[in-house]
């Protein structure tokens, strides 16, 4: 086995995001499509960074109304009550489902802000051509991938208890403000997880300038 | 070509050579570890095929029937997975409302018809004829599919309405536990590579 690591690139060839097919790559090339698929041929994904600070800047802006706007209105017999999802959270840890609380902690707040700080040090580090142990930052990319769909569970608790608690006069439970905000928060961030190139950790250490 | 038997690294974008796998092998790129390809059998795509309409089936019951139902001093409300769409619409959320289609409705839907058309005419030896776009939509439209997320919020609304009234659930709930674990065995039998590797040889 040879002991200098060789890239696609480095010899002049080009993986189809789609179907994994190598290409011979053309510098001068910019419509090249992929001869199996005919999907568009890049050596990296175009504008990775930028799309992906896009999307973050915005999740960034979106997160504080996502938590401190209420995700739902309850309307009971025993009054009126607005819940954020911080809230809901100390409601189940104190009517005893202390496991429950964890579940919906761990998804809603913690997932979605250590995503978000994941997100952007993995940009900020290959912007700096950063070459700081790339298997530890390739790790911390699928991980963020992995778990990143699992934000979506409070929206999901708060449509199903809106479509339960229609009782009349005895209950109902409304969406909030807040659960527009989560959801954005949710969808921008997996978008800005799947514009970033995880080759780009690798490349400069790969191609030194 | 030569270039067939050398594959890059999606992460990385290490050259490597491809070597032959046993059944259920699994090729790993020697510098990150992500998977590059998996071992084939001939028996990938059968399988698939049987997860995939057992898929179908639970998906169908999952939605005709009410997932849980509530009842509180004589009051009784059901809800079926459309409800739970419909109840964020009236309710004037109808962006939230899209979303929840979206992920537990229109793309699972999407899923399991796109590999049915693919598996079922490759089960009688035919290629169909928009395979490279179903594959390639497919890829796009996977992640976006999240009806574990789903049943793990339907479990901790119960837990919340617990407290508050009797809460019964339907027959939709077990469809859908069931659901779950056989779209994730149909997803690890089924192996893009073989289909791209089919098209090839038809090229």
């Amino acid at each position: 086995m040879n002991q200098h690591p060789v890239t696609a690139r480095q010899v002049g060839l080009c993986a189809c995001h789609t179907c994994g097919l190598l290409s011979k790559w053309k510098r001068d090339h910019a419509g090249l499509t992929c001869p199996r698929c005919s999907s568009h041929l890049h050596l990296r994904k175009p504008d990775s960074i930028a799309r992906m600070w896009a999307f973050l800047i915005a999740s960034y802006l979106l997160f504080l109304p996502a938590n401190l706007l209420p995700i739902m209105h309850t309307n009971s017999l025993f009054g009126a009550q607005s819940d954020t999802i911080m809230s809901g959270i100390v409601y189940l840890w104190v009517s005893g489902s202390w496991h429950l609380a964890m579940v919906v902690f761990i998804a809603s707040i913690l997932v979605p802000s250590a995503k978000l700080l994941a997100l952007t040090f993995l940009a900020v580090s290959v912007q700096k051509r950063s070459q700081w142990d790339p298997i530890q930052r390739t790790n911390l990319y699928r991980i963020v991938e992995l778990v990143g769909r699992w934000s979506m569970l409070d929206i999901f608790v708060v449509s199903v208890l809106v479509a339960l608690v229609q009782l009349q006069s005895l209950a109902t439970i409304r969406a909030g403000h807040g659960a527009v905000a989560f959801g954005a928060v949710v969808v921008l961030t997996m978008f800005a997880a799947m514009e970033f190139d995880p080759r780009l950790i690798w490349d400069p250490q790969d191609d030194p300038r | 070509m030569g270039l067939s038997t050398l594959i890059a690294c999606h992460e990385c974008d290490l050259l490597q050579r491809r070597v032959p796998l046993a059944n259920a092998g699994v090729a790993r790129c020697r510098r990150c570890d992500a998977v590059l390809y998996r071992g084939s059998s001939s028996e990938d795509s059968d399988r698939a095929l049987a997860y995939t309409l057992g898929g179908l089936i639970l998906f169908l019951i999952a939605n005709a029937y009410p997932i849980v139902a509530l009842e509180l001093q004589a009051n009784r409300q059901a809800a079926s997975l459309y409800d739970t769409v419909h109840a964020l619409w009236v309710d004037g959320r109808e962006d939230v409302s899209l979303l929840v289609a979206f992920t537990t409705l229109v793309t699972p839907a999407l899923e399991i018809s796109l590999l049915l058309y693919l598996l079922i005419p490759l089960r009688f030896g035919r290629t169909p004829s928009e395979t490279v776009a179903v594959l390639r939509f497919l890829q796009r439209v996977k992640p976006w599919s999240m009806m574990e997320v789903f049943l793990l919020g339907i479990l901790v609304s119960l837990v919340k309405l617990e407290h508050l009234a009797h809460v019964e659930p339907g027959i939709a709930l077990w469809a859908f536990g069931a659901l779950i674990p056989v779209l994730i065995a149909a997803a690890g039998a089924f192996n893009p590579d073989d289909i791209w590797a089919k098209i090839d040889h038809v090229a």
